[in-house]
């Protein structure tokens, strides 16, 4: 079997002798042999053929479960929504997916098109005047936001609602660290942020996130009149999907709105990728990381599409820039464009209205079984379910998962006052049938658990 | 670009910043050198009203077509004014960077802290031997 290493030990030898080594032990000998990975431990197998190893491969992949082969009730940052076709044809198409950074606007019209669409429909949605091409995903973009809002206000403290997505919360603290910001949190009260115990100080931003991680809409008018008092940034994270039913953020006086994209068309894959979206108010603009796609003349007149604020990106101010992050995801953000371009304002609202109803009737039906209770009513598509203390909330998930059910996202590892509850999400993927049969699978599960005990 | 006038009591810094003292009160901007390797200045980031810095202390940013820079005191003192034109008239700083597109006017600082700043003639020869040394 041909092994692909296009070297062979001839080669090896001339090239040794090339540049005067015996062997290529010669060639490492500067290295201390300390620190060295020891050869004799790496227990590799013989190489396969293709064939070999593309079933090694298959067999692997089937102990993956595939979201179309099961019924799945997951949410929680990454969502299971429907991916129209249009968008894998369009932004496969190589003009897209091979394209470089479209530095030289000269040879990038199309791509800086589509960042400057993408960037319109972010503030369209939003309520914000400008938004940058995307970063990598919601965590990145509220940690950046919360640098933004350090700049801009010269503080050095932040203040977070406990609420927002626990990864967020890891990702924030990263970049405050470097930055030397301090953290504080809003206390949770009923699922959400407690708005009676949020502490007055020099803070940069409040930063909260709407509909929160655990699925309930925010007091968002009482923190804004907050940051208004106390002249800290409000910064809002939010699911682009639910701005079709809520309230845009411009409205109760964000300053800052950021998110994750992968909702908009783009398919759940372990580890992403997804995008994140920072949008923000015209004072604030030279703030905002990354990049922005601009529209203007050129030379002959006609409208043409170039990177603005430049300057200020790594590549030309290094240590100085507004933020290391120098790179967007600008296939992810073409995804997400597409998305919104063939849903439309009405389809995007069916969207967020069917997943609503059904998390509804969901709920409801969960909350006659015995052993389980909807903890808090004013939620969007996501809930929590506690699950009570005579089951293990862990074991329940399994079992379900066993009928390739995945019921939710246990909760007892992200917040110390949910313990034994469940994260259920619903979005339009999934039907009235399958939700019975989640309900009925339930009931079963814990109605054998009572009879057992 | 045209020849300006340079006023006669200026100072300028090694990072091209120019200061012209009056009695208490400094005005300071960058200088026809600087403009001259910015070209053309697109936006002013400069500091709130009262704002105290040391010297060599960033108080601002110049962004151009070509670069962002950071703007330095030439002397530690208190803003007391910022040329509010800029915000809307960033190019003042290209047309007239000693009288119209001055930066900040600063008070309460400490003249002694200028000696090391140069004279124009001073500076314009700093600049021929670093051009050299290039």
């Amino acid at each position: 079997m041909y092994n692909y290493l296009p070297h062979t030990d001839q080669i090896r030898e001339e090239m040794l002798k090339e540049i005067g080594f015996k062997s290529v032990e010669d060639l490492f000998s500067n290295i201390n042999r300390n620190i060295r990975f020891d050869n004799s431990n790496f227990d590799l197998p013989e190489g396969v053929s293709e064939l070999e190893a593309k079933e090694k491969l298959s067999e692997l992949a089937s102990n993956n479960l595939s979201l179309s082969d099961c019924l799945s009730f997951l949410g929680g940052g990454t969502y299971y929504r429907y991916v129209p076709a249009c968008i894998g044809t369009i932004i496969e198409r190589s003009e897209f997916l091979t394209s470089y950074t479209p530095y030289q606007p000269e040879v990038s019209q199309g791509t800086l098109q589509v960042i400057y669409e993408y960037q319109s429909m972010i503030c369209n949605l939003t309520g914000m005047d400008a938004a940058n091409a995307s970063v990598y995903d919601g965590a990145t973009a509220c940690a950046e936001a919360v640098l933004m809002a350090a700049r801009i206000t010269k503080r050095s403290k932040a203040l977070i609602a406990s609420s927002i997505n626990p990864e967020y919360k890891e990702v924030i603290k990263t970049y405050c660290y470097g930055e030397g910001i301090d953290i504080d949190y809003i206390s949770l009260k009923n699922g959400k942020s407690d708005i009676e115990n949020i502490k007055q100080d020099e803070y940069a931003c409040i930063l909260i996130q709407n509909p929160n991680y655990l699925g309930s809409v925010e007091d968002v008018f009482e923190i804004s009149e907050v940051c208004k008092s106390s002249k800290a940034k409000f910064i809002v994270c939010t699911d682009l999907i639910s701005s079709a039913i809520l309230k845009r953020p411009a409205s109760y006086g964000a300053d800052i709105v950021v998110g994750d994209i992968q909702s908009l068309g783009l398919p759940i894959a372990f580890g992403g990728p997804h995008g994140g979206f920072i949008a923000c108010r015209t004072e604030y603009l030279r703030q905002i990381p990354g990049r922005i796609a601009g529209m203007t003349k050129d030379l002959d007149g006609k409208t043409a599409f170039t990177l603005t604020l430049q300057t200020r990106e790594q590549h030309i101010r290094r240590a100085k820039a507004t933020s290391n992050i120098c790179s967007n995801q600008a296939l992810m953000a073409l995804a997400a464009t597409v998305y919104l371009s063939v849903m439309g304002p009405e389809g995007l609202k069916e969207a967020a209205t069917i997943s609503s109803a059904r998390a509804h009737y969901l709920a409801e039906k969960i909350n006659k079984i015995p052993g389980f209770k909807v903890l808090f009513n004013d939620f969007l598509y996501e809930f929590v379910v506690k699950v009570d203390d005579e089951f293990s909330a862990k074991d329940l998930l399994n079992q379900l998962k066993e009928q390739n059910i995945l019921a939710g996202i246990p909760l007892d590892d992200k917040f110390d006052e949910y313990k034994n509850c469940i994260l259920v999400c619903v979005t339009e993927m999934n039907h009235i049938s399958g939700i019975d049969k989640f309900a009925a699978a339930l009931e079963k599960i814990t109605s054998k658990c009572c009879l057992r005990s | 670009m045209d020849k300006l006038e340079v006023p006669n009591n200026i100072l300028c810094t090694k990072s091209h910043e120019y200061i012209i003292a009056e009695k208490d009160i400094a005005t300071v901007g960058i200088t026809d050198y600087a403009v001259d390797q910015l070209g053309d200045v697109v936006f002013v980031e400069l500091p709130d009203v009262g704002a105290s810095f040391s010297k060599g202390e960033s108080f601002g940013t110049i962004e151009s077509v070509k670069a962002a820079s950071e703007i330095y005191m030439p002397v530690g003192g208190k803003v007391i004014e910022v040329n509010e034109n800029l915000a809307k008239q960033p190019e003042l700083i290209n047309e007239d960077c000693f009288e119209k597109g001055w930066l900040i006017k600063i008070a309460e600082f400490d003249k002694s802290e200028l000696d090391d700043a140069m004279s124009y003639d001073e500076y314009k020869d700093f600049l021929e031997s670093n051009e050299e040394e290039e």
